[in-house]
């Protein structure tokens, strides 16, 4: 009863179980329809992979994150349980170090995939939903960074963190009320650390996975967009290559480079603890965020300098909201291009953003 | 290719090494794997048992001393860690002095001294040990109860191994 798309197994044990499962799962119809999907292949085919690649971090953060969970205690203890995985637990530094540096390397994989999507113009109809749970997948993935980042509440967290909230408390009328929430009291404190340990470990994972579902499922749906360029060329002139086995080879062995990334970079720069944050003490020189979350720093200083007082701070939160509001929105005002590459306004609206956060990044390290 | 796919031998020869081949990375795909789940594995069990290796060292001790155990009242009994081990000491109302390793034989559960009833006793199913040789008595327990030396000084109580 072997269907063609059944595996063939020389065991005959192994076959029996395999008949067993395929019989009440339905897997040769899976992976004839695997074999069915096609995935395109041309110049820019490279870019591809940093959906996956996003995927990969991604699994790697669950991985590790309930690694850390064995021994992480938040509230009073956060420093010092942080302290022993640091340097008490075997290999826990190792453990640690691959969490943070798969959530930087998560963060750089979302960024790549979504300017090639964006240069690629893959958010045109009818993937608008793709490209708008991307940008809420990113959105989650700052958030998971941002929380993560107090955890292990050293100096740096601390501060950081505190900077961070600034922001949320700009908010006209709700803004004061919402930081006394947001921090569990009127200063960053064991309450703060114990709900971003709640918001971090339960409530972003409840809402990314059902939001990355939705997103993988689009892609299922609609398949691999194809570039303008691309789209131009008559349908015998446009090459691919079966979903399965080919693409997911492909893809895993982009996986394997990331795991090797990670491990290099894990392993030969562990991620530093700092002194334990004292709120008595003023904030250390070179205090800075994330490098995700420079790019806003920056603007925020600048225009601090710029218009004294509120002003600049409610222009710089503005100018960032616009530019985000403009971004998400750009499969509405660039539908389908339909005149092939021709849609040059959105091409050097993505370059302006793309050289203009590459600038304030580097801007904002410089300034320090 | 095409061409050269008509000769009826070369097709044959073609297929031999590609069966070699296959087997070649086969194994070396499964050696290379077995490497990168050592690399994974061996650190993230290290990790895990952490708090198992530290305690099996701190249960490697033979003696342990009690300060102020031998004011202990007759008729009642002091529970204290050997190593890593709920031990019990009792000290008869005949003022004899007895230690027990307290984790009862049958599921673990820790044993209690009962003084009126002149035995010990585990709560959870009814476990009988000899409250002066720790030998089981009644009930479900396998064997006795491990017995510890027992040394009375004037400011402290001495257990050790026997």
């Amino acid at each position: 009863m072997q269907k063609s798309s059944s595996p063939v197994f020389e065991n005959r044990a192994l076959a029996a179980v395999w008949d067993f499962a395929d019989e009440r799962l339905g897997l040769s119809d899976m992976i004839a329809f695997a074999k069915k999907k096609q995935v395109p292949q041309h110049e820019h085919s490279f870019w591809y992979y940093w959906g996956g690649i996003s995927l990969f971090f991604f699994l790697v953060q669950c991985f590790t994150g309930v690694l850390l969970l064995v021994y992480y205690r938040p509230g009073v203890e956060a420093y010092e349980s942080v302290r022993q995985i640091t340097y008490d637990i075997e290999f826990g530094w190792l453990v640690r170090s691959a969490h943070s540096w798969s959530a930087n390397l998560m963060v750089v994989a979302i960024f790549v995939h979504m300017f090639s999507v964006f240069f690629m113009k893959a958010y045109r109809r009818p993937r608008e939903f793709g490209w708008w749970s991307g940008l809420g997948l990113l959105g989650l993935a700052m958030v998971f960074g941002f929380s993560g980042y107090l955890l292990p509440m050293d100096e740096l967290a601390y501060f950081a963190t505190k900077v961070g909230l600034e922001i949320p408390m700009s908010i006209p009328v709700v803004g004061p009320f919402l930081g006394d929430l947001i921090r569990g009291g009127p200063d960053v404190g064991e309450n703060t650390v114990q709900r971003f340990f709640a918001l971090h470990v339960v409530i972003l994972p409840a809402l990314f996975v059902p939001l990355l579902m939705f997103h993988l499922w689009l892609v299922q749906r609609h398949g691999n967009a194809v570039p303008p360029g691309e789209e131009i060329k008559p349908a015998e002139r446009r090459r691919s290559i079966p979903f399965f086995p080919n693409f997911l080879a492909k893809d895993l062995a982009m996986w394997l480079i990331a795991l090797n990334v990670l491990a290099v970079l894990a392993s030969l720069y562990p991620w530093e603890l700092g002194p334990q944050a004292d709120p008595l003490a003023p904030a250390p020189l070179g205090i800075h965020p994330e490098w995700y979350f420079m790019s806003q720093f920056q603007v925020l200083k600048v225009f601090g300098a710029w218009f004294p007082g509120i002003v600049g701070e409610a222009l710089g939160i503005l100018l960032f909201t616009a530019g985000g509001i403009v971004w998400a929105l750009i499969p509405l005002y660039d539908p389908d291009s339909r005149n092939g590459q021709r849609a040059r306004i959105a091409t050097w609206l993505g370059f302006a953003a793309l050289v203009g956060l590459i600038i304030l990044t580097a801007w904002g390290y410089l300034a320090l | 290719m095409p061409e050269a796919m008509g000769h009826s031998e070369e097709v044959l020869e073609e297929g031999e090494d590609l069966l070699t081949r296959r087997a070649f990375v086969r194994v070396l795909a499964g050696v290379v794997g077995a490497g990168y789940a050592g690399a994974i594995g061996y650190p993230i069990y290290r990790y895990l048992a952490t708090p198992a290796t530290r305690a099996s060292a701190m249960g490697a001790v033979t003696m342990v001393a009690l300060p102020g155990a031998q004011e202990l009242a007759p008729g009642s009994a002091l529970m204290f860690r050997f190593g890593t081990r709920t031990s019990m000491l009792i000290r008869h109302a005949d003022d004899t002095w007895v230690a027990f390793d307290a984790v009862c034989t049958h599921l673990g559960c820790t044993v209690q001294y009962e003084p009126d009833k002149e035995r010990i006793y585990c709560a959870c199913h009814g476990g009988v040990y000899d409250q002066h040789s720790g030998a089981a008595v009644a009930g479900p327990p396998p064997r006795g109860l491990t017995v510890y030396n027992v040394e009375v000084r004037d400011a402290e109580v001495i257990i050790s191994r026997v």
